[in-house]
């Protein structure tokens, strides 16, 4: 990182100290007017300052953050009702929930419709950028228009698609009938519903994602482009060996972003299942981790266990960035193997 | 390298980007218009179709086939919505929240991404490696011990209990900081404090106007999430109390007030429609900041 060495060339200014007082007064006083308070001042600073500017973040994550996370995990040890004492209870709330077919349900439900959501979601941003990065008439509109739907929130378009999806009226039925299908139990049958909800999740996101690879696109070099022209490389093998290489740093970290949100999905399901939605619909069908949490904690009031479904989702998340870290060590690797290569080659 | 130029379907568009006074980028064929008015259309469908149904009679909506085009009863539903279930009052509650929490996020994340971009200090870069660790730590993690605590201090249903967790953020921290290290010269810093400046002098006179951007864009960014965010706001305040519009839908969701569909879906609209108003005017800055943020991730 230059700039960290830039930036340390500040650390040994002049001592020409002003007074630090906002009546500073004119700047251009002659460092005649120092004195051992003001410099004493100037040092404290230079030294203090840097914490107290980053303090509020920290100070905040402490707070709301960092004490709550750890206070998760006493309590996953103990069996705890809202509003009552608690009583220590060792790993007995993980090996419960080990051997619970709703934390089964749940967790594989949060694994499958993660996947059905953020797969064609990010592969269609892919495309999506690809296309927005011709030169086009109206482009303004149609980078404002996919980005639309992520200005609405979880609920209104989580609601909107209750609608379209609904079995008996809905326009998505409709529109199958007037191609010939029969109509699709949206919600009360499990892998509709799932599909259900990942296009809600698909919806907002892709038009978000579909911009973050089009500015990475545009930073490609145009000469890359060029030198594969020259090679008779076509458009397609073009994007496939020289756009999707570049931009893979910022595929993999719309992947890691989206896997996290995907791992935290809450308001989609259980406003898409109206009156059975904390349960993920009447059979489960759709009740993934934090709607889990979520009605041990609210409905059966049984914090200990919530508070074990929040750590294993912490877990889970440290295993995803623990392999996305892998995954990047690993291309670095390569890509460094690579330019030797091109190196020896030339 | 040998191939022939002329015949193969790459040889046109190849032979135009030789010429040295070609565009940077093709120019799209019919097909890519095509697919992107597809796009646009799958984006844009279910906004208007909310509108659609907040303009019909809750009979209308749920029956097959259903309606396409706006009906007359627009206004009546939005009285309704506004008048029994007080989303007027969710209304204003989310424009404090989601205000406030834009401007202290601004500022302390500017603040706080100076000190990491342009200011020496011990332990900088562990700290900073600390805050984009942070970002991957789920609210689900804190939500139980927060509310017990905000049980404990009669603040459910508060609208502080929204507002304090959100002060800043780690992803403003970062953003912030990747504008600066390239936006902001080391040597202007260093000039002001030559000139005697203390820090709070240069915050003001020289990081906020080369900052302001970033800011405004930040700002944008932190208000459509603050204004839409759910999970924590649902379990802290509840659609009859105090509710901000996304705790007021979720209650119209579960049929507290009614479960005529017309008026479930007026209360979407209202939601929606200042922050659709907003990205139709603002729509190129925010397009320009999400993308900014994110090559240098």
């Amino acid at each position: 990182m230059a700039t960290s060495v830039r930036a340390t060339s500040g650390d040994s200014p002049p001592p020409a100290a002003q007074s630090p007082g906002p009546s500073a007064g004119s700047r251009k006083r002659p460092p005649s007017g120092r004195s051992g308070l003001r410099s004493t001042l100037y040092r404290l600073d230079l030294k203090a300052v840097p914490y107290v500017f980053v303090a509020p973040f920290f100070l905040t994550f402490a707070a709301f953050g960092l004490f709550p996370l750890i206070y998760t995990g006493w309590l996953s040890l103990h069996r705890v009702e809202l509003g009552g004492s608690a009583q220590w209870k060792g790993l007995e709330n993980y090996t419960s929930l080990a051997s619970s077919e709703f934390f089964w349900n749940a967790l594989a439900n949060t694994f499958t419709i993660g996947v059905i959501s953020t797969v064609p979601q990010l592969l269609m941003a892919l495309g999506l950028a690809h296309l927005l990065h011709y030169k086009l008439r109206g482009r303004g509109f149609f980078r404002v228009a996919v980005l639309a739907p992520y200005a609405t929130s979880i609920a209104a378009a989580t609601l909107v698609f209750a609608q379209l999806f609904n079995t008996d009226y809905g326009l998505i039925n409709t529109a199958l009938g007037w191609a010939g299908f029969e109509p699709v139990a949206w919600e009360s049958s499990k892998w509709p519903a799932q599909i259900a909800i990942s296009v809600i999740v698909t919806w907002r996101w892709t038009g978000y994602n579909a911009l973050i690879y089009l500015a990475a696109m545009q930073a490609v070099p145009q000469d890359l482009y060029e030198a594969a022209a020259l090679d008779g490389a076509s458009r397609w093998r073009q994007f496939l060996s020289v756009t999707i290489p570049s931009i893979r740093p910022t595929i993999l970290f719309t992947v890691i972003v989206s896997t996290i949100g995907a791992t935290q999905l809450f308001g989609e399901p259980m406003l898409f299942g109206g009156s059975v939605g904390i349960s993920g619909g009447s059979g489960n069908q759709f009740q993934t981790l934090s709607l889990l949490m979520y009605e041990k904690g609210w409905v059966t009031g049984a914090l200990g266990q919530a508070s074990a479904i929040a750590w294993v989702m912490l877990l889970l998340l440290l295993l995803i960035g623990g392999l996305h870290a892998l995954v990047s060590r690993s291309n670095r690797i390569r890509n460094r193997a690579g330019r030797m290569r091109t190196k020896a080659g030339s | 390298m040998s191939r022939t130029l002329d015949t193969t379907a790459a040889g046109a568009p190849r032979a135009r980007r030789l010429r040295p006074s070609a565009g940077r980028q093709h120019h799209a064929g019919p097909l890519t218009y095509v697919l992107l008015g597809l796009a646009a259309l799958v984006s844009l469908f279910p906004l208007y179709w909310n509108l659609v149904a907040a303009s019909h009679t809750g009979e209308r909506v749920v029956k097959a086939p259903a309606p396409l085009l706006p009906g007359p009863r627009l206004f009546d539903n939005l009285s309704f919505a506004w008048n029994q279930v007080d989303m007027g009052e969710a209304l204003v509650n989310t424009t404090i929240v989601a205000g406030l929490v834009a401007l202290s996020t601004v500022l302390f994340s500017t603040l706080a991404g100076f000190a990491f971009a342009k200011l020496p200090f011990r332990g900088r870069s562990a700290l900073l490696a600390l805050v984009v660790a942070t970002m991957t730590i789920p609210p689900q993690l804190s939500v139980i011990p927060l509310y017990q605590i905000i049980t404990d201090l009669g603040w459910v249903d508060q609208l502080q209990s929204v507002v304090l967790p959100s002060l800043v953020a780690a992803f403003g921290v970062f953003f912030m900081r990747q504008f600066l290290i390239e936006a902001l010269p080391v040597e202007l810093v260093e000039a002001a404090r030559m000139d005697g400046a203390h820090s709070l002098r240069i915050i003001w006179h020289v990081v906020f106007p080369v900052a302001r951007p970033a800011m405004a864009v930040l700002g944008m960014l932190v208000f459509v999430q603050a204004w839409n965010d759910f999970f924590w706001p649902f379990i802290a305040l509840t659609p009859d109390g105090n509710p901000t519009l996304q705790v007021a839908l979720a209650g119209l969701g579960a049929g507290n007030h009614t479960v005529d569909q017309a008026v479930v879906l007026t209360g979407a609209l209202i939601s929606t429609l200042p922050l659709l108003l907003v990205f139709a005017v603002l729509g190129k800055h925010i397009v320009g900041g999400i993308t900014a943020g994110a090559v240098k991730n």
